[in-house]
């Protein structure tokens, strides 16, 4: 297989449109990417061939969409090499993902237990812990970063111990693009007997996922983020610590049996879908995996990677502009503060360029003060980026470098 | 203060037919509006936007109110002048009869008025907006 990117521009009809008569420039893909016409097919096709309800309609139609819901899971359960496929539970996002493990979580830790995350955390990965730790008694601790932007494994090991329960950190980083090392964070947090929650939100779309191989408990994603439609996402978790994990949300689909007094709940993963799923972006969340799985992944990486040389070559050789996160091992984004202005200034003054990147915090405020800054500018790729709209961004910065001296 | 009235900025705004222009033109009004003292840039003056974020302090002159604005982005300081060319030092009455919507569509500007930006700039003419009303 080979890679051509002008053909896979072409899946993508959003690319053709203009912004104030520019050809629209997308570098917000870790915000969320755009979606080929085959997701956005899956998801026509759906309401104008199968719509029903799945798992209890007496008909034909409701058995057609319980297949391709249940199809879809399946493709995701091969994407992420789990081991089962009811060890897929579908939610709307990466954050509800992370919330349902909170929240079990909420009722299985005492007072003295402790939790474990990054000082890299989009606010998902953080908020949620730090309220569960409140509401526990529990407490929370952060693994520092370097200035490089990279998780100090020394001071991370130091934080593990016995009363360590849960350890939660991100696959990658979405304010500096910084990977972890995943695999060994996750052994030494196992040396501990801990849980390990994986937040994929910025994984997923950037490398090969295996999650036996990873050896965590939970890995959590949204589909927006990987070519797919918003509203709907995954926790996969360990079958062996997904079957007794609290339930969360109540109601119909996750029950076995109910009565006025009392209920038991189903098995997974229905025990952890309560309610009607989001069938329809379901299935094309799983036509958007089955799509991006069909790419030649190493051509993938290799034009990700070059896309992002160029960007960090060309950051660096730029008088004025600095780069917030320079670990040695990035995918997907570059983050930057430039002495001539404010990052809302660089995102608006590119915006009227035709180039759309995102500015703020991204959620991440304690890594914004950790790096003293207000706020970055991040440029982030997926696969229909060329080489041509790198150098576009920086011809654009040089004219808001002009612009606002 | 030397900025200009709003007529005077409807009337240059109407002069420059390219974008750059247009905003070299908001950015140097920017640089030309009054930066407020650091230490009045406290939680209470803030009204953060999750973009920039935008401070306020209102004061009285007379029967006119008067405002000191302020914000950690340049373009946004630009915006700011534009307002305070409407409202600065004017009456409550006057405030209230101030069309600012049509102001900035007239400058062919309302998009920074629309609450997505999130720079703060909509929840400062709110602001103003409701300290007039509630002056009356
Ligand atoms: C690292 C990380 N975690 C979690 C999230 C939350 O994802 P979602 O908003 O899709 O639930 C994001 C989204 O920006 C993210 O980048």
């Amino acid at each position: 297989m080979s890679f051509d990117v002008t053909a896979i521009r072409k899946e993508f009809p959003i690319l053709e449109r203009k912004i104030d008569g520019k050809p629209l420039i997308y570098l917000d893909n870790a915000a969320t990417t755009q979606k080929p016409q085959c997701v956005i097919d899956a998801i026509v096709d759906y309401y104008t061939q199968c719509n029903a309800n799945v798992h209890r309609g007496a008909h034909q139609l409701a058995d057609e969409a319980t297949r391709r819901f249940e199809n879809a899971r399946d493709i995701i359960a091969q994407f992420l090499n789990a081991k089962a496929r009811h060890e897929v539970i579908w939610t709307s996002g990466t954050t509800e993902s992370i919330n349902i493990v909170a929240h079990g979580l909420t009722k299985l830790l005492k007072a003295g237990d402790e939790v474990v995350v990054t000082a890299m955390e989009h606010h998902a990965n953080l908020v949620t812990w730090q309220q569960a730790c409140l509401q526990a008694g529990a407490s929370l601790h952060i693994a520092p970063i370097s200035d490089l932007g990279e998780l100090d494994l020394d001071a991370f090991d130091a934080l593990l111990n016995e009363n360590t329960k849960m350890v939660a950190f991100p696959h990658v980083s979405n304010a500096l693009g910084s990977v972890n090392p995943i695999k060994r964070l996750t052994q030494k947090a196992k040396e501990v007997g801990a849980w390990v929650l994986v937040d994929g939100a910025q994984g997923a779309a950037h490398g090969d996922i295996d999650v036996q191989d990873i050896g965590c408990d939970f890995y959590a994603f949204s589909a927006h983020k990987i070519y797919g439609p918003m509203g709907v996402g995954i926790l996969w978790g360990r079958e062996e610590v997904l079957a007794d994990w609290p339930v969360w949300q109540t109601g119909g689909e996750m029950i076995s049996r109910v009565s006025y007094s009392e209920s038991s709940w189903n098995v997974l993963p229905y025990r952890l879908e309560a309610g009607t799923p989001n069938v329809g972006d379901a299935i094309a969340m799983g036509a958007a995996i089955k799509w991006y799985s069909e790419l030649d992944q190493a051509a993938v990486q290799a034009h990700e990677k070059a896309l992002m040389m160029s960007a960090t070559e060309q950051a660096m050789a730029f008088d004025g502009l600095r780069i917030i996160g320079n670990a040695h091992h990035k995918v997907g984004a570059i983050s930057f503060v430039m002495d001539s202005g404010h990052p809302a200034d660089i995102g608006f003054l590119l915006d009227r360029q035709g180039i759309a990147i995102r500015t703020g915090d991204h959620c991440a405020q304690p890594l914004m003060d950790r790096f003293q800054v207000p706020g970055t500018a991040r440029a982030s790729f997926a696969v229909y980026n060329t080489l041509e709209e790198v150098d576009a961004l920086f011809e654009a910065l040089r004219k808001v470098k002009t612009m606002l001296a | 203060m030397s900025l200009p009235s709003t007529t005077e900025i409807i009337e240059d705004l109407e002069f420059f037919d390219d974008w750059e222009d247009r905003y070299k033109y908001i950015i140097d009004l920017g640089k030309s509006l009054p930066a407020m003292d650091d230490e009045l840039k406290t939680e209470l003056r803030l009204v953060k936007g999750c973009q920039s974020s935008v401070w306020i302090e209102p004061g009285e002159a007379g029967d006119r109110m008067t405002f000191i604005v302020d914000s950690d982005a340049i373009i946004v300081r630009g915006l700011l002048a534009l307002v305070m060319a409407a409202y600065d030092n004017k009456t409550a009455a006057d405030i209230n009869a101030f069309d600012i919507d049509a102001y900035f569509s007239e400058l062919d500007l309302e998009r920074h008025l629309s609450p997505t930006r999130g720079n703060g700039l909509k929840s400062i003419v709110a602001r103003i907006q409701a300290m007039a009303k509630a002056a009356l």
